[in-house]
């Protein structure tokens, strides 16, 4: 399939972009990125146009037609490519999987959010609460290797690219994920591996320059 | 023969209610377990004990939770009457909806639970600001979010069509009007008299006294 095709309106810091480009590499698919550079300028007319609601990235344009939310995104890239699949094949695995999916999109990147933008004893819980959700995830994955059981899926997607900020939560509330969920911790390092990750994984420093970044201009330094 | 199917859930409870309407538009026997949520039971407690929260399907004994993910398993389980487009496209499109609807429902518990003033207009004007939205982009000209028939969508959204009358009635403002919201106003109308949801709503009267009483507690926790 040609690059023109397939678009993602994206933002290198995203980890919302950073789960469609994974998921486009994991499906050997050829893409164009465009770099909006949201928070620090305008936006673009074509993100507006492709997204109004929510005036967000990232977008997926398939042939010009917008797709918007990162795990609807996936969802579709998975339908319309089915091979190799990001779900199970029974519809209560499925639904285990989509149960997951979930949880993740509630709770971690807000409890990660947490940690930066707060302090002292407020920033101790906010450490405990993450912590509390990612023990609840290793508890998810037992001994598989990955979310999706055998085969790098859905989850796996979503929720490595959230871990690309958990350098910067490590950084500002100094405490490492790998003393309180070593599990977790080796599965973040075999995702890692895979060159479609690999490939596209901001690096960890230049993340934490970024939510520093972020801290001054809300001015929660 | 079917492998039983149990849902337990909450009679004042939209999400329960979606699960529900879903079963029955597809024709699935299923027994129904109303739960306790002040005295929860070891069965909800250990087929949801991440969220310990209604609605839980059970199939052949195996649970799932949470309403999104319980009307995805049942529109992949039973395909007869299809709640979602075949379409990936359009299936997206659903899917963002939903999602939309879900991540929405602060802004009416805001106005659930506000008081007259200031607190109380931001509130309105936020949530009409949601349901214009719904209108303009999600329903456009259809008779339902699903098209001519009711999808996943609907039942998502469907709590707005009984659940959200009892808000307006309890803070004494009206969004959904013929005047300001014409086709919403119309959807409303329309979903209630699809037979499924039509004979698988609450009794108004006993979910408006419920409800105040949510109300109530809730403002004088703030």
């Amino acid at each position: 399939m040609s690059k023109g095709e397939i678009v993602i309106l994206d933002c290198w810091v995203s980890p919302f972009c950073l789960r469609v480009k994974i998921a486009l590499k994991e499906k050997g698919l050829e893409y164009e990125e465009r770099e909006e550079k949201e928070l620090l300028g305008k936006k673009s007319d074509l993100l507006l146009k492709s997204n109004p609601i929510h005036q967000k990235v990232p977008v997926l344009l398939h042939n010009g037609k917008p797709i918007c939310e990162s795990t609807v995104i996936v969802n579709y890239i998975n339908d319309n490519w089915p091979s190799p699949p990001f779900l199970p094949s029974s519809p209560y695995e499925i639904a285990q999987a989509r149960f997951w999916a979930d949880y993740i999109d509630k709770k971690v990147h807000d409890a990660g959010g947490n940690i930066w933008k707060s302090k002292g004893e407020a920033q101790e819980r906010a450490i405990k609460d993450f912590i509390e959700i990612v023990k609840q995830l290793e508890e998810g994955l037992g001994e598989r290797d990955f979310f999706g059981g055998d085969t790098f899926g859905l989850n796996d997607i979503s929720l490595i690219s959230l871990t690309s900020w958990f350098h910067a939560y490590e950084k500002f509330g100094n405490f490492k994920v790998e003393d309180h969920c070593p599990k977790f911790s080796a599965w973040i390092k075999r995702c890692s591996e895979r060159p479609s990750v690999s490939q596209v994984i901001p690096d960890p420093e230049k993340v934490y320059e970024f939510v520093l970044m972020l801290k001054k201009m809300f001015g929660l330094e | 023969m079917e492998e039983g199917v149990k849902v337990v859930g909450f009679w004042p409870s939209p999400y329960s209610q979606k699960v529900i309407w879903a079963l029955k538009q597809k024709g699935v026997a299923y027994d129904y377990i109303e739960e306790d949520l002040s005295n929860k039971s070891q069965l909800l407690m250990k087929s949801n004990p991440v969220y310990k929260k209604i609605p839980v399907l059970l199939h052949g004994g195996k649970p799932i939770a949470e309403s999104s993910v319980i009307l995805e398993y049942i529109e992949e389980t039973w395909p007869q009457n299809p709640l979602l487009p075949k379409e990936a496209y359009e299936r997206a499109s659903a899917r963002f909806w939903i999602q939309f609807g879900a991540e929405k429902g602060p802004t009416f518990g805001s106005l659930f639970t506000s008081t007259a003033g200031e607190e109380q207009d931001k509130a309105a004007k936020d949530a009409l600001e949601v349901l214009k939205i719904l209108e303009e982009q999600g329903l456009g000209n259809n008779k339902f979010f699903g098209g001519d028939s009711i999808n996943l969508v609907d039942l998502a959204l469907g709590w707005l069509a009984h659940w959200f009358q009892c808000i307006e009635e309890l803070v004494e403002i009206k969004l959904i009007e013929p005047t300001t919201l014409p086709r919403l106003h119309a959807w409303v109308e329309n979903f209630n008299q699809v037979p499924v949801i039509h004979e698988n709503l609450p009794d108004k009267k006993r979910l408006l006294a419920h409800m105040k009483s949510i109300r109530e507690m809730s403002i004088s926790a703030k």
